[in-house]
């Protein structure tokens, strides 16, 4: 079975940092990434808050930087999907699609996904009108109908999106306020096309083929009521991607329990990025954490 | 490289290859066809003279991103043999496009 010094679970800017860290202190280190670098970052054409970035940048390409100068220094990258871990394990145990390996330390940096809505069927009709992505797939809903399901920066801003493209936008939200920032609300209440459903919860995603309406749930009095939209973009926040490693380590709401350190309840075992409980999840904090965990893992492995 | 499919060169590429071909419908404005796009181009070279891939961009190819239902990108289908096999809807991970390919018996 092969072995290494480092296994970094992730391939987005936490990950390529703490293997970049990793590799140029001269360990062997390599990256299994499911999909291809720079995770969630990858899905932003315009990152303007990197600093030395003047004009922006594009986050997918970012990320194929941090792969490349990552590698520069020799790391690994394996296109791979991590199917079981045995953190607890001497040394640690990593169960890929493609290989077996063991590794003395792991740096968890597995991000976080779009949550689901959790209702029947949602999976099946993705593609048949549920989505998770208003700027990949808003066009295909020109003129038509649409509901937004949150209250946070990516349902508003998602909303705003679709209103300059859709007939109607319809915008779902649990509470009576939404939790997004100043900036999108009064963009949101100039919109003429765009009409708010307040205290309502999606209860069923109605279908033919397709997509026809959803029906809502009202939070107080348990009222249901029907309405008719051709596509539903989900943006109820986001769900970090631990189910490899429950039951193995600390979590805290789903997300691995760590500090600034980036140390785990498990020696050896470390966790960096939007996987672990902290305060702000953007890409320099990602970054950042992947820094300080070559620290701690190089302290960790002199130790062995 | 994949080749381009576009709706004058569909029925030759597609419906009458040899091989299996795997069609990615895409758009250069999609974020989320960029991060599939390392993946397919390893794929190609995995699957050498087993599968073929196309691409599609849903911009320049209306009549084929309504012939076969789009309306979510990235997404992939399989044609083998002039039959076209389910969709499979920007996938997040390459082993779920080595699921779908077995279940289709690739």
């Amino acid at each position: 079975m092969e072995h290494v010094q480092v296994a970094v679970l992730g391939g987005g800017p936490a990950g390529y940092t703490a293997a970049l860290y990793c590799a140029r202190a001269g360990f062997r280190t390599v990256i299994l990434e499911k999909l291809s670098a720079g995770g969630q970052m990858a899905t932003t054409s315009q990152i303007d808050n990197y600093p030395g970035f003047d004009e922006g940048v594009d986050g997918f390409e970012l990320g194929m930087k941090m792969q490349a100068q990552a590698e520069r220094f020799g790391a690994e990258s394996f296109l791979e999907e991590v199917i079981s871990v045995d953190l607890n394990a001497v040394p640690k145990k990593i169960v890929t699609d493609s290989r077996e390996l063991t590794a003395d330390a792991v740096i968890l940096a597995t991000g976080a996904s779009a949550r689901k809505l959790g209702v029947a069927e949602e999976d099946s009709l993705v593609g048949r009108g549920v989505a998770y992505c208003a700027t990949c797939d808003g066009m295909f809903y020109k003129g038509k109908t649409v509901a937004v399901i949150g209250g946070g920066n990516t349902a508003a801003a998602d909303a705003l999106f679709l209103s300059r493209i859709c007939e109607k936008v319809i915008l779902i939200h649990r509470r009576d306020t939404l939790r997004a920032d100043r900036v999108y609300l009064n963009p949101l209440q100039s919109c003429d096309n765009l009409e708010f459903i307040w205290n309502s919860t999606v209860d069923a995603i109605l279908h033919e083929q397709k997509v026809t309406g959803l029906r809502l749930r009202d939070q107080f009095s348990g009222e249901l009521q029907e309405i008719a939209c051709d596509g539903v973009f989900v943006a109820v926040g986001q769900l970090p991607n631990t189910a490899l490693f429950e039951g193995q380590l600390t979590l805290e709401h789903g997300y691995i329990a760590a500090d600034e350190t980036t140390r785990t309840s498990v020696p050896g075992v470390f966790a960096v990025g939007d996987v672990r409980t902290k305060a702000l999840r953007q890409v320099i904090t990602a970054a950042s954490d992947g820094a300080v965990a070559s620290h701690y893992v190089e302290e960790y492995l002199a130790s062995l | 490289m994949a080749t381009v499919i576009t709706k004058d060169n569909f029925d030759q590429e597609v419906m009458g290859s040899q091989l299996p071909v795997i069609l990615d419908f895409q758009a250069p404005w999609c974020m989320y066809c960029r991060r599939l796009a390392p993946v397919i181009a390893k794929l190609e070279k995995e699957l050498e003279g087993k599968v073929r891939i196309g691409t599609v961009d849903i911009d320049e190819q209306p009549e084929l991103e309504e012939r076969f239902d789009i309306s979510t990108i990235p997404s992939l289908i399989l044609f083998q043999a002039g039959k076209n096999g389910s969709t499979l809807v920007n996938p997040p991970s390459r082993g779920a496009i080595m699921n779908w390919l077995k279940e289709q018996g690739i």
